[in-house]
């Protein structure tokens, strides 16, 4: 049979029975909407915690006191167990890998100036911080060593506090008043939106290190470094090369175990994908299954129909079809039925994505491969559930088959 | 070539009986069915001897059971013989293969169905078009406007775009008929085609058949109605697989005629009432 005799065929056939096609494409079209939607849901949540854990900085290294394992040294809570700046001081000078060396020291305060007062976290961090957390400035600029150095009261101020604060001015050059000490707004930081703890990342003020622990917090201690390396490759030999210098800073002894954890972003994003992880997968399994019912649902429209095509099938062959014309047109028939219907069910899963995304903020993500996989799934599922009963029927004797019930 | 025929054919006239010396397009030979059901066997037709030749016009007669839908749908190249020979042509039929008898079946003989077996939600023309679509001989044709022709053969020339659920069983069978003739076989074939059907409907189908006899067409019927096979030419009657009488019809009536009655009948009755 010519190709356009075939085209026209099938179609007939297909537009002959509207509820038929309908019913059978409706199957296909909310399996593989549902596989869309629920991957993008899984594929969203972890590309999200994905950036977030990346937009604490690129090759992020993170050193926090205490052994990672609970079962530790005796040592308990002696100031041995503590980081304080003469770590980072130490690190800073023995150090070949690191891009940058930083404490943390957080403190919260109310601060007052401009349009009226907020309350906020304090970061006294060093100037390597901006490089190691990958954080530029909107306007202004960061502290500099001489900042540091001289514990300059200078601040750089996070977007979510120049919002409440300066919201239709900029802010560099203003005053600000931390703990009723004086500081001189220098720079704003670009935002970040929420970690992946869901904190607001943009509230938060900067300052040299060392202004914040003699003015505001005058503690010793660190309850955190941040460093970072020059290249990914470079953290595995970074992260011993700082486990060397602390444990020589802390005085260790062969025979002790560190009083002191190294992670690298590696590890921190594991632990949060693990999580995502299960979650794609346990959404895959449902869009799998819906799209399985689908497809038992199109397996029983096809057999209730079977008694019916198999007598049009007796039809074509007794004026001389041949069972290879038959098969061709139900083939086509099945292809151009499963094709429409995946496209219509990609278009049904873009669009509640979409839905779903601007109903609840949730970020979602489809890939090429999640609707190629789809696609060929409900191809599939057409295909044998359209094409197979015609084969069973197309083998018959015209007679036989005129004769089915 | 089909002009020709039909010019023979109409010299003739209506009132020629048997005595044709066309070709020989059907012999049977030994023909013989057997269908395996279980345990029991049923020998459906057992040792069919028949020759049809051109421009013949039978009736297969016989009680039901006897074999006669059995022979159609051999005849038809719709199933094999078991065992026996079947020359259609000269071409000995059960020697093909499955693609061979369909290209028989689109090319050469024009089948009819007691139940119609149209295509159901599909207009006459369409169902008419069909056997078009899968014709390979590769010859030109336009398939919708021959389609169109032979709906206006059989008088549906206003009906074409009707599905069969909007058609009485007459009109139906007439689709089938011009289905069964736009191929334009040498031979067609009819099993009961007015069993489901009233009289007077079934008088105006035999019309049709006489018509395309007439030009020259092979027709063979299955009918278990005397008054059916009086329009036919020649009467053969099965029982038990076998063929037991093989006769011309001798007192041959002109369907056209009877219907042309009918309706002076109907006329005096709707007068009788009036008065
Ligand atoms: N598909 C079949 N399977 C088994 N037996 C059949 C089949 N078709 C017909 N028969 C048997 O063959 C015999 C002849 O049937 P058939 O040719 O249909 O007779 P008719 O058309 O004269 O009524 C019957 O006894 C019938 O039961
Ligand atoms: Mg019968």
């Amino acid at each position: 049979m010519k190709a356009s005799v075939l085209t026209k065929v099938a179609t007939q056939s297909i537009l002959k029975n509207k509820m038929r096609t309908l019913l059978t494409m409706l199957g296909i079209i909310i399996g593989v909407g549902a596989v869309i939607l629920m991957v993008a849901i899984g594929q969203g949540a972890q590309g999200q915690i994905q950036r977030q854990i990346e937009g604490l900085g690129t090759n992020l290294i993170v050193i926090a006191p205490g052994t990672s394992n609970t079962g530790g040294v005796s040592g308990g809570a002696g100031s041995f167990n503590r980081l304080t700046v003469d770590d980072v001081e130490k690190l800073e000078r023995e150090t070949v890998l690191l891009a940058g060396v930083s404490p943390v020291i957080a403190t919260g305060s109310q601060v007052i100036g401009g349009q009226g007062n907020w309350r906020t976290r304090i970061n006294g961090v060093s100037v390597d911080y901006a490089t190691i957390r990958d954080w530029g400035t909107t306007s202004g600029s960061f502290f500099d060593d001489a900042d540091q150095r001289s514990m300059a009261r200078v601040a750089v101020i996070g977007q979510t506090v120049k919002e409440a604060l300066f919201p239709d001015s900029d802010p560099v050059g203003e005053q600000i008043q931390l703990r009723n000490v004086p500081f001189r707004v220098i720079g704003v930081l670009e935002p970040k939106g929420q970690s992946a703890e869901g904190t607001d990342q943009d509230d938060v003020i900067l300052a040299p290190y060392t202004t914040v622990r003699t003015r505001l917090s005058g503690r010793s201690f660190v309850p955190q470094i941040l460093a970072s390396t020059f290249s990914p490759e470079e953290i595995p030999s970074a992260q011993e090369e700082i486990a060397l210098i602390m444990r020589e800073a802390h005085d260790l002894a062969e025979w002790e175990a560190d009083d002191f954890t190294v992670r690298n972003q590696a590890d921190l994003t594991d632990a949060a994908q693990g999580t995502t992880e299960v979650m794609t997968v346990l959404l895959s399994a449902v869009a799998g299954i819906s799209l399985l019912v689908g497809g038992i649902g199109i397996m029983n429209i096809m057999l209730v129909s079977v008694t019916e095509r198999t007598r049009e099938i007796g039809v074509r062959l007794s004026i001389g079809a041949r069972g290879s014309d038959v098969l061709t047109q139900f083939l086509v028939e099945a292809i151009v039925m499963s094709a429409i219907g995946g496209a219509l069910g990609v278009g049904l899963g873009f669009a509640s994505a979409q839905v779903l995304a601007n109903a609840t903020g949730w970020s979602t993500a489809i890939s090429p491969t999640t609707v190629g996989v789809a696609l060929a799934f409900s191809a599939a599922i057409g295909i044998f559930f359209g094409f197979y009963p015609a084969r069973q029927a197309s083998s018959l004797d015209p007679i036989e088959a005129l004769r089915y019930e | 070539m089909t002009t020709l025929r039909a010019s023979r054919a109409a010299d003739r006239g209506i009132a020629s009986v048997s005595t044709d010396a066309g070709d020989v397009v059907i012999r049977t030979t030994g023909l013989t069915r057997v269908y395996a059901t279980g345990r029991t066997e049923v020998r459906a037709l057992d040792g069919v001897d028949v020759s049809v030749r051109e421009g013949e016009f039978v009736a297969v007669m016989g009680a039901s059971g006897s074999g006669k839908s059995t022979l159609m749908n051999i005849l038809g190249c719709l199933d094999k013989p078991t065992a026996g020979s079947y020359e259609l042509d000269g071409i000995r039929v059960e020697e093909l293969d499955k693609n061979a008898l369909a290209e028989i079946r689109n090319q050469r003989i024009g089948f009819v169905f007691q139940s119609f077996n149209l295509l159901a939600r599909t207009a006459a023309i369409d169902n008419v078009e069909l056997p078009l679509l899968y014709d390979r001989s590769g010859r030109k044709i336009d398939s919708r406007k021959a389609a169109a022709e032979a709906l206006e053969r059989v008088g549906l020339a206003d009906r074409m775009d009707h599905e069969p659920s909007e058609m009485s069983g007459g009109e139906q069978q007439r689709v089938a008929i011009a289905r069964a003739l736009v191929g334009q076989p040498s031979l067609i074939l009819a099993d009961e085609p007015t069993g489901n059907l009233d009289s007077r409907t079934s008088v105006d189908v035999m019309t049709l058949f006489q018509d395309l006899n007439d030009q020259g067409i092979t027709v063979i019927i299955v009918t278990h109605e005397p008054e059916i096979a009086r329009y036919c030419k020649r009467i053969i009657r099965m029982r038990d697989g076998r063929v037991i009488v093989d006769e011309p019809v001798r007192d041959r009536r002109c369907a056209r005629d009877d219907l042309e009655r009918l309706a002076y009948l109907d006329e005096q009755n709707v007068a009788e009432v009036a008065v």
